[in-house]
């Protein structure tokens, strides 16, 4: 059996979305290098909607599969809904992840949450 | 390009180990403790294993005794070390910080049982200092257990000092000396080695069977209990094909010993030297008291595990002590032994070749290695701290 579904596979072999958006609406990092994962999101956001995401990750396979896909899953959507995507959300999508690498996917939800709220923090000052 | 470069995990078996056991399996299937003819063939076969394993580590036939591999071996001589010295009111051992699990986790379970234990530290250079022993030894010492060479770092123990200091206060001396045997010349009497455990599948001989030494004069104290196998120390019908596998490939392995280490020095070196290259990164313990088939390096700003796996795309098996490969929440306890931080100790790399690599492959691991290193990088948010001054580098 293969430590990693295809699909995480693929997401690791070929990431989306990686890289920096400079001057991004909304910025997130997560997770530290002693635990060995850290996740940073940006955001570009026009009229409450997510037009462009970006991200760099230092960690395992699944943790770039988890950002890629992630990203992936909130890109062209509303604010407010990004908001509420779960890690279980990018874990289903990735076909399932071993039991001991699902902190990666709530990296994932934790990143895009932190991004958006700075992205809501810039807002009201 | 395959290249198999985990040696240290486990190794191909050769070819005369395969003919060993399925000549075993085919003609000398009888038991060992039957007294009919071909029941005293196959412990004939026995004792001529047992004879050969004796004679290359300088021992005597009945100072060995087969176990179903390393962990049993260290398992058995733990227990029966801290059993006699508690017998003679002893219940401190001392051992080293980057011991195998089977040494660590059996002292765990000796602490939790009133012994106590000092771990030796190993320093920047992966070396356990003697003198740190003779400080550490006191008149409550029952054992001292230290490897013979380090299974991610490979670095070679000063294990000939240590059993003398060991000898002049009376005290036992173990080593796990899984990843030496078969590797560098090892002399039980030489290196003053009361009891040592050995493994068959790291030196391409097969997985469950292996041995331990231990002097005689030191009682062993059984973990299976049973029939009368081994002396009556270790119970359940002889694994004879896996043994005179074993056995084959140990005889293998010592006749062509010098040359094939002559060679891996060279190709480790050249590795060494070729992934120096890739900025901030370090060798992880000293270059020269070092097994020949080890190289083991850090990487700053990437993780091991994406590392290893991008590494198997392009046809490299090889192993990291960054925790995401084993499930645990802390790197390696190896690499945290000889001082490298968590940021860094999950970013390293083990690669254990075998005899018969070439300068080409490890040219192509070199190359390989860079790349992969760089192209994670380039999307890690550390290395992006690191390059724009926002964090210090430690390598």
């Amino acid at each position: 059996m293969a430590l990693y579904s295809e699909k995480v596979m693929e997401h690791f072999l070929n990431p989306q979305n990686v890289g920096v958006i400079e001057n991004a609406d909304g910025v997130g990092e997560v997770g530290n290098a002693k635990c060995g994962d850290i996740m940073k999101m940006y955001l570009k956001i026009d009229n409450e909607v997510i037009t462009d995401v970006k991200f760099e990750t230092f960690g395992c396979a699944s943790a770039i599969a988890s950002s890629s896909m992630a990203t992936e899953m909130i890109k062209g959507k509303p604010v407010a809904e990004a908001m509420l995507l779960t890690n279980k959300a990018v874990a289903e999508a990735l076909d399932g992840l071993p039991p001991h690498k699902m902190h990666c996917s709530v990296l994932a939800e934790e990143a895009i949450q932190a991004a958006i709220e700075d992205y809501d923090k810039k807002k009201a000052e | 390009m395959q290249i198999y470069a985990d040696n240290a995990a486990t190794t191909k078996m050769s070819e005369a180990a395969i003919k060993a056991m399925t000549d075993c399996a085919k003609s000398y299937w009888g038991n060992p403790s039957s007294l009919y003819t071909i029941g005293q063939k196959a412990k004939e076969l026995l004792e001529e294993a047992r004879a050969d394993i004796a004679r290359i580590i300088n021992a005597e036939p009945r100072e060995i005794l087969f176990t179903s591999g390393g962990s049993e071996a260290d398992n058995q001589a733990l227990l029966s070390a801290a059993m006699l010295g508690k017998k003679q009111g002893k219940t401190h051992i001392i051992s080293s910080a980057f011991e195998h699990h089977a040494i660590l986790h059996t002292l765990k379970r000796l602490e939790q049982n009133g012994f106590s234990v000092t771990l030796l530290p190993v320093h920047e250079n992966g070396v356990v200092d003697p003198e740190e022993l003779k400080e550490a030894i006191d008149d409550n010492t029952c054992l001292v257990t230290v490897m013979t060479a380090n299974n991610e770092i490979g670095t070679i123990q000063p294990i000939k000092e240590l059993g003398a200091i060991c000898r002049e206060r009376g005290v036992l001396f173990h080593t796990d000396a899984v990843q030496a045997v078969g590797h560098i010349p090892l002399d039980v009497k030489a290196q003053n080695i009361d009891m040592l455990s050995a493994s068959a599948h790291k030196f391409h001989g097969p997985k469950g069977v292996g041995f331990l030494y231990a002097k005689k004069g030191v009682r062993l104290s059984n973990l299976i209990e049973g029939g009368a196998q081994e002396r009556g120390k270790r119970a359940g019908t002889e694994n004879l094909p896996g043994i005179l596998s074993m056995v084959a490939a140990l005889k293998e392995a010592v006749a062509g010993m010098d040359k094939h280490a002559e060679h891996m020095k060279k190709v480790r070196d050249h590795l060494i030297e070729g992934l120096s290259q890739i900025p901030h990164s370090a060798l992880n313990g000293e270059a020269e008291r070092r097994l020949a088939g080890n190289v083991n390096f850090s990487f700053e700003g990437i993780e091991g595990e994406s590392l290893l796996i991008l590494l198997d795309q392009r046809g490299i098996s090889a192993s990291s002590g960054s925790a995401c490969t084993s499930g645990a929440l802390d790197p390696s306890h190896v690499l945290l032994a000889i001082g490298r931080i968590h940021d860094v100790a999950h970013g390293s790399l083990r690669l254990s070749i075998g005899e018969d690599i070439t300068m080409e492959e490890a040219d192509y691991i070199i190359e390989n290695v860079r790349e992969v290193v760089e192209y994670l990088r380039s999307f890690s948010p550390v290395w992006r701290d690191l390059m724009t001054g926002k964090k210090e580098f430690i390598l």
